[in-house]
């Protein structure tokens, strides 16, 4: 199986490139806009569940 | 709610479209790609000629490009859900749960799997593997794709829950009611069969380049007849299926349906606008002005489309606004006037619960599971109702040109296979240079598929229970035309790069020497 995958990843012509704008890819997505611009609202900010359905409740209900 | 940013909203209205059109980009070509590979090395392992499977290693190249760059860019719109739409996302989260994890795992296990097998399998494997991995890549890919549209269709028709007032959640009462939602299944078959065509005119159209450059005749004519009577097929049941999704439209979403139709007042043998160009702000004052600068109708064929009778009555934008009792239509503002009880007993029912007064909660929970199918109109209970009106010049000609052009990608489908049988493609260099530019068309046509469902439903986020102005997180609405910003960056650089990578594939061409070259050189 390892041999499968590796003969595979070695032999890619097209492919070398295209891993290399996945890996930058999923670098720029998930290392920074995930980290840096893209928090969970609800989970950075209440600690609970019950929190968050009441601050949800509160919103919405204003 | 009297103050609502609309800064916000709309920045993360604009966020949300960009990177979900985006996407769109690069999803239909795979879902439509991989069925095609797949009819090719069935030929192959059929026939055992060879020049099937150079075929096949071809398009699957561009399929591999296709899907690397594309692979993860949904993701954005998860991360969306969280920051952007936190409310929302809390509302619906056990709705969204269940499907979005079995897309998940079938897209991981399924698709990664027998992507690999059909990528570094050959010669690896028997054929016979070789080639059922090929058909799982296309079946899990296009099952994939079948989760987030029951997801999107939940929003466009909410069934199958119940709201817990104590988590302010949306609970899954009836799973198979979700999955088997009316809108869920039309739009899966309309939006699969509508990638099927995107993916032939593509085929056919860089099939039509080979022959214009005089190049692989004999790979370019197959991969043309394949790809025309794949897209050709897709392209009959997709006219179905959107006669399906006018009538879940005329159903579920009235507004979005007169909205398309720019049918502000409702009508008995309602006919259809096949052709028109809508007056500047016509009828939303007065309704007796002239609604069209120019059209052509087909009589009766608006009725029937929505209800299978040419006799039926159509409801038009004043009917719903204004309501209409003769036909039993209740007005926005009596709807508006529900959805602020219902929105008070919720707020009743939590007090009365943290104060320990069950009597109260009681109450004010029959008050409000009376009135929740009304819950996103309360929002509007001190706004202008007009609000809840969609784009209707955007629907109108979003939907015009997207089946407009579906028409065209027929006729060509329909010349190009019987060229291509003929023999006589070379001959006729205008179809081919239309097939040619026919693919960005296609593309657009895509697009504009979404942007009629889309817009069309605004402005709600979940039909009738909650707007945008109530879906939206308090954040910073600089932030989120930081990330716009930065979005249209990197999906910019992402579609200039597959554009790139494929034409140097598509100008290398197949691998090896062709069967006919061969022949003509021995």
């Amino acid at each position: 199986m390892f041999q499968f995958y590796y003969q595979g990843f070695k032999n890619m012509t097209v492919g070398k490139r295209l891993w290399t704008i996945i890996i930058i890819k999923l670098i720029i997505m998930f290392l920074i806009l995930k980290v840096f611009f893209f928090p969970n609202f609800l989970k950075s900010n209440f600690k609970t569940d019950e929190e968050r359905g009441n601050y949800v409740i509160k919103q919405l209900t204003k | 709610m009297e103050h609502v940013d609309f800064s916000l909203v709309d920045w993360s209205r604009a966020q949300f479209a960009l990177t979900a059109l985006y996407h769109w980009l690069f999803v239909p070509l795979t879902l439509g790609l991989s069925f095609i590979i797949a009819f090719m090395e069935t030929q192959y392992v059929r026939t055992g000629n060879p020049e099937w499977k150079r075929i096949t290693k071809f398009w699957m190249t561009l399929f591999g490009v296709n899907f690397a760059i594309g692979v993860a860019t949904g993701i954005i719109l998860e991360f969306q859900f969280g920051t952007n739409w936190s409310n929302y996302s809390w509302f619906v989260g056990d709705i969204f749960g269940a499907p979005l994890a079995i897309e998940g795992i079938m897209a991981f296990f399924m698709e990664s799997t027998f992507i690999a097998v059909m990528f570094f399998g050959w010669n690896k494997v028997s054929k016979k593997f070789h080639l059922i991995s090929t058909w799982l890549v296309a079946i899990g890919s296009n099952l994939s794709a079948l989760w987030i549209l029951v997801a999107n269709a939940w929003m466009q028709n909410p069934v199958g829950m119940e709201f817990n007032p104590d988590t302010a959640r949306n609970e899954m009462a009836n799973f198979a009611e979700v999955l088997f939602n009316p809108v869920a299944v039309n739009k899966f078959y309309h939006t699969v069969l509508s990638s099927y065509i995107l993916a032939s005119v593509f085929v056919v159209g860089i099939s039509a380049w080979f022959l214009l450059k005089n190049r692989e005749h004999l790979f370019a004519k197959k991969s043309i007849i394949v790809a025309s009577i794949f897209g050709l097929s897709a392209s009959f049941l997709t006219v179905l299926t959107g006669d399906g999704s006018a009538r879940n439209m005329a159903k579920y979403q009235p507004m979005k349906f007169a909205a398309m139709e720019n049918l502000y007042m409702g009508q008995q043998n309602a006919p259809l606008t096949a052709i028109g160009f809508l007056q500047k702000n016509a009828l939303e004052s007065d309704p007796s002005k002239q609604d069209f600068v120019f059209k052509i109708e087909i009589p009766n064929m608006l009725s029937y489309m929505a209800f299978l009778d040419p006799n039926a009555y159509v409801p038009g934008i004043h009917d719903l606004v204004k309501g209409n009792t003769e036909r039993n239509i209740m007005s926005y503002s009596e709807r508006s006037e529900k959805g602020k009880v219902a929105i008070t007993s919720l707020s009743e029912y939590k007090n009365a619960k943290k104060a320990g007064n069950d009597s109260i909660a009681n109450d004010a929970l029959v008050k409000f599971n009376e009135n929740y199918a009304h819950f996103g109109y309360g929002y509007y209970a001190n706004r202008d109702l007009n609000e809840l009106i969609p784009s209707v010049p955007t629907t109108f000609y979003s939907f015009r040109i997207m089946v407009g052009l579906g028409f065209h990608f027929m006729a060509l489908f329909m010349v190009v296979l019987l060229l291509a049988r003929k023999d006589k493609l070379e001959k006729y260099r205008f179809i081919l240079y239309t097939a040619l530019w026919t693919i960005p068309l296609a593309y657009i046509a895509s697009e504009l598929g979404w942007v009629v469902a889309e817009v069309g439903r605004q402005p709600w986020v979940i039909q009738d229970i909650l707007p945008t102005i109530a879906a939206v997180s308090q954040i910073s609405s600089t932030s989120v035309q930081i990330t716009f910003g930065l979005f249209f960056i990197i999906f910019t650089g992402l579609l200039i790069a597959e554009i790139k990578i494929m034409i140097t594939q598509i100008k290398k061409g197949p691998e090896g020497e062709t069967i006919e070259t061969e022949i003509k050189t021995s």
